[in-house]
C-alpha cells in the first residue's frame, strides 16, 4: 500500500499536536504559537497535495481510486469495533480545499488577531478546529466521523465564544453547540442503528463496509414500524446531523448569531470548513442515501434524498429572504451561506455528488474571501460592523474591494465567475428533477434575492459616502444585533485605513480561485465532475446545447442581471443619506422587512415554545424532587419520629416509670431489712435473748394445755 | 499482593492515629503514601493478570461452623474497579490538602473507607463482602458529620439510613440464599452455581438488586445522594460519588445479577407494560437518566448539579446493566470507570477549587467574581470536565454511552429515544453551570475582585490532571479494560445470565 495512504493519518494529527503544543505555550509565545500552527497547516497542506497527486496517479493508471486503510480499535463480545480512513477523490478534493483556504486564513489571522491579548489561544483552537475538520474529512468510519465531527463541534463553540466577556458572545456559542448537539443526537441514533443492522461503522472495507452493496441491500429489505425500510430511516436520522451543522431550516438559527466570534472564524468555520461538513457527510453516504428499491427497473429518486431536496430548497430561498434585511455585514454573510448550503443539499439531491460538492468546492474560496474581505473592512472601519456606518470605502481600501467585488460577483452567480458554474449547474439538475419543478423555482427566486442583498451590501459598504461616526452611540434596531466592541481590540480610530499585507495577500490569493475555479467543471469540459466520480472526460463545447443547459444558463444570467439591477435600482441611484436614514426596501414594507430583519422570529418562536416547555418540564422533576421525593423520605421520617417519640413517651411513662416503681419498692424493702442487719453483736443478741423467750413462753404455753 | 491494599489502608489508618507528632503535613504525606502505595498494588495486579480470569488472592477458612470463608478473589471487573479506586484515592488526598482541622483523624477515616472499598471489591464471600459494605457506612458518616458543610448531620444521617435499609435488603436476601441453597459456604462462586428455584428468585432478585441499587442511585431511592455529596468534604464526595456508588452497582452485577438470573425473567403477566423485573429496573434507570438531568437543570447550589448528574450518569450504569448483553454490561462497567473519575473531577473543581475559595455555591453569586479571569485553571478544568461528562469523543464518557447506547439498541429499541433526551438534557445543564459560575460575568471593569482568591495549588493541579489523563485513556484506549472485562464477563460466574436465565 501506498505510504500516503498509510499515514494519511498525518494531515489531522499535525495540527492536532501542534494545537496541543501551544496549549502548553505561555500566553507571551505569540510569534511561536503562530509559527507552529501556520506550520503545521502548511505541511498538511503539502501532504493533501500529494494524496491528491496519488488519486491522480491512480485514476491514470486505471485502478480503483479508493483505497483505505482500517484498524480494530477496541472489542465488544466478538465484535471488534473499528476505525480508519480512507482516500478516495472525494477525500483528495476536500483535502486539498480545507487544508489551502485553512492555511490563507491562519496567515490572514496573524494580522487581524495582532491586538487580541488570547493570540496565543486562538491559534490553539484554530489549529484544534483544523485537526477536526480534517478528521472528518479523512475518516472511512461513522464513528470516527461522529468524534472528529464532535471536536469540531467543540471548537466552534470555543471560537465562537472566543470573547466571551461579551454575553452576546457567550450565548451565541452555547446557543450553536446546543443547537447542532440537538441535529447530532439524531446522528448518533443512525449510526447506532446503522451499527446494529450492519455490524459495521466503516465506509468500505472490502465489500464488509456499511456502504458497500451487500450491506446496503440488506438494509433494504428491513422494514420499520414506520412504513419505510431501514436504509431510509437511518438515512434520514444521519442526515439530521448534517442539517444541525450545515445549519438548515429549522437548525439555521445558531449559524448567524455565530458571527459573534472573531472574523476569521466566520470565514473559516462559518464559510468554508465546518458548516460544509454537513454537506459533505451527506456526499459522504450517498450511496446509503439515494438506496432505493428499483421499481418495475425504473430509477427513481429516494425518499432519503427528496427530503435533502426539499429542506436544500426551502433553506435556500428562506435565509435569502432574511438576508435582504440584514444591516450587519457579518449577518448577511451569515444567511447568505445558509441560503447557499441549500443550495449545495439541494445539489446533492437532485445531481449527485459531483454537483453538490462542485459549489461546495466553489463556494468555499468566495465566501471566505468575502468574510475575509468583511474582516478586512471591520478591521480596517475600527470594528465597526454596521454597514449603515461605511459607505464610501472603495477609494479608503482599494484592494480589499477589489478582492470583495469579485467574491460578490462569483456569489451572485454572474456569468464567468466561479459561482456562476457551480450554481448554474445545481439549478440545471434542479430543472430536470423527476420528482417536482418546485426546488427549481425556488432555487432560481433565491439566485434573484442574493444578487439583490449582495448589490445592496456593497453599495451600502463601499460606495457613497463615508458615514463612519467616531463613537456610534448604539442604535436599537435588531433584537439580536450585535455592538460593534471597540475595547475587544483597539487599534486606533480615525480614518478607514487599508490592511496590512498579511490580510491582503490572502484576500488575492483567494479572490484569483474565486474568479478562475469555475472553469475546472464547466459542461463544456467537466474535469471536477468526472473526477469525483471517475468517469471519462473529454472537451466539448457542443455540451452546452445538450439537455436544456444553454436555456437554463442564460435565465441564470438574466435572473443575476436582473437582481443586480434592482439592487442598483434601490440604494444605488441616489446616496444614501445618513446612517439613521430607513432603508429603501423598508419604506416600501415596513412590515415584511421588520419580520424578516428578526430573522421571521424563529429564534422567539422556539423561545416560546421548546425552550420554556423544557425549563417547566425541569422545574416540575425540581418541584417532585423537592416536594414528593424528599416529602415521601420526610414523611418516613415524621412516622419514624413519631412512632419514635411515642415510644421514648411509653418508655419514659410506662416501662421506665414501673421500673423506677419496682425499684423504688426494692429499695424501701430494702431499707427496712437493713435497719435489722445493723451489724451490732448487742443487738443480734438482745433480739436472740428475746427470741428465746418467746419460743419459751410459747413452748411452755403449749405444754400447759 | 493485591490483598495489602486493603492492609495497608488499614494499617497506615491506624498509624495515622497513633502518630505522635501533631503535625499536619506529615499526617498528608502519609496518606498520599499509603494511597500511592495501594495504587502500586492495584496496577501491579491489574498488569500481571491481563488474562482477566479470575484468580484467588486469599483463602482460608473463617467461621468453620457456618462455612464461612476469609476469601479474597479478583477477576478483570474487580480489577479494573481497583484501579479506578487507586486513582480517585490519590486524588482525594491531593484535594484534601487544605484540611487543617484534626488532619490525622481525617486522613484517618479517609484511608478506613478506602480499605473498605478496596475490600469490597476483592471480596468473594459473601459474609466478608457484607462486612466491608458495612464498614463503609461508618468513616462516611464521620467524614461528613465532622468535616461537612451545608445541613452536615442531616445529610450524613440520611446517607447512613437509607445504606443501612439498603444493606438490611441485602442481607435477608443472602441469608435467604444461604439457607436455601443448604448453608454449606457463602461463597460468591459455590452459590452462583447453585440452582435457586425460579419462584425464590423471583422475589429474591429484585430484594437484593434494590438493596445495592440504593447505594447506586437508583431513582426514587436517590434523595440521599444529593444531600450527601453537596454535605460532604471534597474528598468525601469524590469517593462517594467516584467509588462509593460504584459499590451498589458492583453489588447488582456482582451479587444480584450472578446470584438470581432467573429472577431477570419475565413474570408471566404484564402489569403495566411491564413484563419482568428487567423492564421495571431498566425504566426506572431510564427515567433516572431524565430525570437527574433535567433536576440538575434549574439547580441554585453548583454542587447540587454535580450531585443531580451524578443520578443520571448513575442510571446510566443501571441501564447497561439491564440490557443483559455483552455490549450493554461491558458498557456499563466501563461506564462505572468513567463516572468514577469524572464526578471524581468536577466535585473536585466545585468543592475544593471553587468553593473552598468563594465560600459559596450559589451560581449567581459565583458570576460576579469573573472565576474564569481569577482562576483560569479552574475553569478550563471544569469545561474539560464538562465536556467529557457529557460525552464529546475523546473521553472516557462517550465510550460507555456508546456501548450501552448499542447494547440498549438490541435489548429496549424504543427506551433509547428517552435516552437521547437524557443526554440533550445533558448537555444543556453543565453548559448552564458551566456559564453561570464561571462565564457569566459583567465587563470586568465595574467589579474589581474584592479580595484575591489564592492562585490553584500544586496538589490540586496535578490532581486534575490525573484525572483528566485517566479519563482519555479510558477514552481513547477502552480496549485496555474491556481486554480484561470480557474474559471475566464470559466466566463461569455469569453462565447464568449469558446463556439466558431469563
Amino acid at each position: 500500500m501506498n505510504w500516503i495512504v498509510q499515514n494519511l493519518w498525518l494531515i489531522p494529527a499535525l495540527p492536532l499536536l501542534a494545537s496541543g503544543i501551544i496549549a502548553l505555550t505561555p500566553r507571551k509565545g505569540r510569534a511561536r504559537g503562530a509559527a507552529l500552527a501556520i506550520g503545521s497547516m502548511g505541511i498538511s497542506f503539502l501532504l493533501s497535495v500529494w494524496a491528491f497527486a496519488h488519486v491522480l496517479a491512480l485514476r491514470s493508471s486505471g485502478e480503483l481510486t479508493t483505497q483505505v486503510f482500517n484498524f480494530h480499535w477496541f472489542q465488544f463480545g466478538n465484535e471488534w469495533l473499528s476505525l480508519g480512513w480512507v482516500l478516495n477523490p472525494l477525500t483528495a478534493v476536500m483535502l486539498v480545499m480545507v487544508t489551502f483556504v485553512g492555511l490563507l486564513i491562519f496567515i490572514f489571522s496573524v494580522g487581524y488577531m495582532a491586538h487580541d491579548e488570547n493570540f496565543t489561544r486562538f491559534f490553539c483552537f484554530l489549529a484544534l478546529f483544523a485537526g477536526g475538520m480534517l478528521g472528518v474529512v479523512i475518516s472511512n468510519s461513522l464513528l470516527l466521523l461522529f468524534m472528529s465531527w464532535e471536536i469540531v463541534g467543540l471548537t466552534s463553540y470555543l471560537l465562537i465564544s472566543f470573547w466571551y466577556h461579551k454575553p452576546s458572545a457567550a450565548a451565541a456559542g452555547k446557543k450553536a453547540f446546543i443547537t447542532t448537539r440537538i441535529g447530532d443526537l439524531p446522528f448518533f441514533l443512525g449510526m447506532v442503528w446503522l451499527y446494529s443492522q450492519t455490524g459495521t461503522l466503516l465506509f468500505y472495507n472490502n465489500g464488509a463496509g456499511c456502504l458497500e452493496p451487500t450491506a446496503i441491500t440488506h438494509m433494504l429489505s428491513q422494514a420499520t414500524p414506520l412504513g419505510v425500510c431501514a436504509a431510509t430511516a437511518i438515512a434520514l436520522l444521519i442526515f439530521c446531523g448534517a442539517v444541525g451543522k450545515s445549519g438548515q431550516v429549522p437548525l439555521h438559527v445558531w449559524l448567524p448569531d455565530a458571527m459573534e466570534g472573531p472574523t476569521p472564524v466566520s470565514a473559516l468555520i462559518h464559510a468554508a470548513t465546518m458548516v460544509a461538513a454537513g454537506v459533505f457527510l451527506v456526499a459522504r453516504v450517498y450511496p446509503l442515501m439515494s438506496a432505493q428499491h428499483s421499481i418495475n427497473g425504473m430509477l427513481t429518486t429516494s425518499a432519503a434524498l427528496q427530503v435533502v431536496t426539499w429542506v436544500g430548497a426551502i433553506t435556500a430561498f428562506f435565509a435569502a429572504t432574511i438576508a435582504v434585511a440584514q444591516w450587519d455585514i457579518k449577518r448577511i454573510l451569515a444567511y447568505s451561506t445558509v441560503s447557499q448550503l441549500g443550495y449545495m443539499m439541494m445539489g446533492l439531491g437532485v445531481g449527485g455528488v459531483a454537483v453538490g460538492i462542485f459549489h461546495l468546492i466553489t463556494h468555499a474560496f468566495f465566501k471566505s474571501l468575502l468574510f475575509l474581505g468583511a474582516g478586512s473592512v471591520i478591521h480596517g472601519c475600527s470594528d465597526e460592523q454596521d454597514i449603515r456606518r461605511m459607505g464610501g470605502l472603495a477609494k479608503y481600501m482599494p484592494v480589499t474591494f477589489a478582492a470583495y467585488a469579485v467574491g460578490m460577483l462569483a456569489l451572485c452567480g454572474f456569468p464567468l465567475f466561479s459561482g456562476f458554474w457551480s450554481k448554474d449547474e445545481i439549478l440545471h439538475a434542479a430543472s430536470t428533477w423527476n420528482v417536482s419543478h418546485v426546488p427549481y423555482f425556488l432555487g432560481a427566486a433565491g439566485a434573484l434575492l442574493t444578487a439583490f442583498y449582495m448589490s445592496r451590501q456593497v453599495i451600502y459598504v463601499f460606495f457613497g459616502t463615508l458615514r463612519l461616526a467616531p463613537a456610534a452611540p448604539q442604535d436599537t434596531h435588531g433584537a439580536s444585533h450585535a455592538p460593534a466592541q471597540a475595547d475587544a481590540h483597539h487599534h486606533g480610530s480615525g480614518a478607514p485605513h487599508e490592511s496590512p499585507a498579511v490580510m491582503t495577500v490572502p484576500l488575492v490569493l483567494l479572490s484569483i480561485f474565486a474568479g478562475l475555479l469555475g472553469f475546472a467543471g464547466t459542461a463544456a469540459w467537466p474535469w471536477f465532475q468526472s473526477f469525483l466520480e471517475n468517469a471519462p472526460l473529454k472537451l466539448d463545447f457542443g455540451a452546452f446545447t445538450h439537455g436544456g443547459i444553454l436555456p437554463v444558463m442564460l435565465t441564470s444570467s438574466v435572473i443575476v442581471l436582473f437582481g443586480l439591477g434592482l439592487g442598483w435600482w434601490f440604494y444605488g441611484r441616489r446616496p444614501i443619506e445618513g446612517a439613521e436614514a430607513p432603508d429603501n426596501l423598508g419604506r416600501l414594507a415596513p412590515a415584511a422587512f421588520n419580520f424578516l430583519g428578526h430573522a421571521a422570529f424563529v429564534d422567539a418562536l422556539y423561545g416560546a415554545t421548546f425552550i420554556r416547555f423544557n425549563t417547566l418540564l425541569s422545574k416540575i422533576s425540581d418541584w417532585f424532587d423537592r416536594w414528593i421525593w424528599n416529602g415521601a423520605v420526610k414523611t418516613v421520617t415524621q412516622t419514624v419520629f413519631g412512632f419514635a417519640h411515642l415510644d421514648n413517651f411509653i418508655d419514659t411513662h410506662v416501662v421506665n416509670s414501673g421500673f423506677d416503681e419496682g425499684c423504688e419498692g426494692l429499695s424501701s424493702g430494702g431499707r427496712l431489712l437493713a435497719l435489722l442487719q445493723a451489724g451490732r453483736i448487742q443487738g443480734y443478741l438482745k433480739i436472740i435473748a428475746g427470741a428465746l423467750v418467746v419460743f419459751t413462753v410459747l413452748l411452755l404455753w403449749k405444754a400447759s394445755i | 499482593m493485591l490483598a495489602w491494599t486493603i492492609y495497608i489502608s488499614f494499617l497506615g489508618a491506624l498509624a495515622l492515629l497513633l502518630l505522635p507528632s501533631r503535625s499536619a503535613a506529615l499526617a498528608r504525606f502519609l496518606a498520599l503514601l499509603v494511597s500511592l502505595t495501594t495504587f502500586a498494588l492495584a496496577l501491579r495486579g491489574f498488569i500481571q493478570h491481563r488474562s482477566g480470569e479470575m484468580f484467588t488472592v486469599v483463602s482460608v477458612p473463617w467461621i468453620h461452623s457456618l462455612g464461612i470463608q476469609y476469601s479474597l478473589k479478583a477477576d478483570g471487573i474487580s480489577l479494573t474497579l481497583l484501579l479506578l479506586t487507586g486513582v480517585i484515592g490519590i486524588c482525594g488526598v491531593l484535594l484534601s490538602w487544605n484540611i487543617d482541622v484534626r488532619v490525622k483523624e481525617f486522613f484517618a477515616f479517609y484511608l478506613l473507607l478506602i480499605g473498605a472499598v478496596y475490600g469490597v471489591f476483592l471480596s468473594f464471600d459473601l459474609f466478608l463482602l457484607f462486612v466491608f459494605y458495612e464498614i463503609v457506612v461508618i468513616p462516611k458518616y464521620f467524614l461528613i458529620a465532622i468535616w461537612g458543610s451545608t445541613r452536615r448531620e442531616y445529610g450524613a444521617m440520611k446517607l447512613v439510613i437509607y445504606s443501612f435499609v439498603g444493606s438490611a435488603m441485602v442481607l435477608v436476601g443472602l441469608i435467604a440464599a444461604y439457607v436455601v441453597s443448604g448453608s454449606k459456604s457463602l461463597s460468591l462462586d459455590y452459590l452462583a452455581g447453585y440452582h435457586f428455584s425460579p419462584h425464590f428468585q423471583m422475589w429474591a432478585f429484585p430484594l437484593v438488586f434494590t438493596g445495592f441499587a440504593v447505594l447506586a442511585g437508583m431513582w426514587p431511592f436517590h434523595t440521599w445522594a444529593p444531600t450527601g455529596h453537596v454535605a460532604a468534604p471534597t474528598a468525601a464526595s469524590m469517593l462517594l460519588a467516584g467509588v462509593i456508588m460504584k459499590l451498589g452497582a458492583y453489588g447488582c452485577l456482582r451479587v444480584a445479577m450472578t446470584l438470581f438470573p432467573l429472577g431477570l425473567g419475565p413474570w408471566g403477566f404484564h402489569v403495566l407494560g411491564f413484563g419482568s423485573w428487567r423492564d421495571v429496573f431498566a425504566v426506572l434507570a431510564v427515567i433516572g437518566i431524565i430525570y437527574g438531568a433535567l433536576v440538575a437543570l434549574v439547580q441554585k447550589d453548583f454542587k447540587f448539579v454535580i450531585g443531580y448528574s451524578s443520578i443520571s450518569h448513575m442510571g446510566f450504569i443501571l441501564l447497561g446493566l439491564m440490557t443483559l448483553n455483552q455490549i450493554g454490561l461491558s458498557g456499563a462497567v466501563v461506564q462505572m470507570v468513567s463516572h468514577g473519575i469524572l464526578a471524581g473531577l468536577l466535585f473536585g473543581v466545585v468543592g475544593r477549587m471553587v468553593y473552598s475559595r468563594t465560600h459559596t455555591r450559589e451560581l449567581a453569586a459565583l458570576g460576579p467574581m469573573h472565576l474564569s479571569k481569577v482562576i483560569p485553571f479552574a475553569a478550563a478544568t471544569f469545561v474539560i470536565a464538562g465536556m467529557a461528562s457529557m460525552g464529546l469523543p475523546g473521553f472516557s464518557g462517550f465510550t460507555a454511552e456508546l456501548m450501552i447506547l448499542i447494547g440498549v439498541w438490541r435489548s429496549y429499541p424504543t427506551l433509547i429515544l428517552f435516552v437521547g433526551v437524557g443526554l440533550i438534557a445533558g448537555v444543556a445543564y453543565i453548559w448552564r453551570a458551566m456559564q453561570l459560575a464561571f462565564f457569566a460575568g459583567g465587563p470586568l471593569a465595574t467589579a474589581p475582585p474584592d479580595h484575591p482568591l489564592p492562585p490553584i495549588s500544586l496538589p490540586e493541579r496535578v490532581a486534575a490532571v490525573i484525572l483528566i489523563a485517566s479519563s482519555v485513556i479510558v477514552g481513547i484506549f477502552p480496549q485496555i479494560f474491556l481486554h480484561v472485562i470480557h474474559p471475566a464477563l464470559n466466566s463461569p460466574m455469569f453462565d447464568g445470565l449469558s446463556k439466558g436465565g431469563w
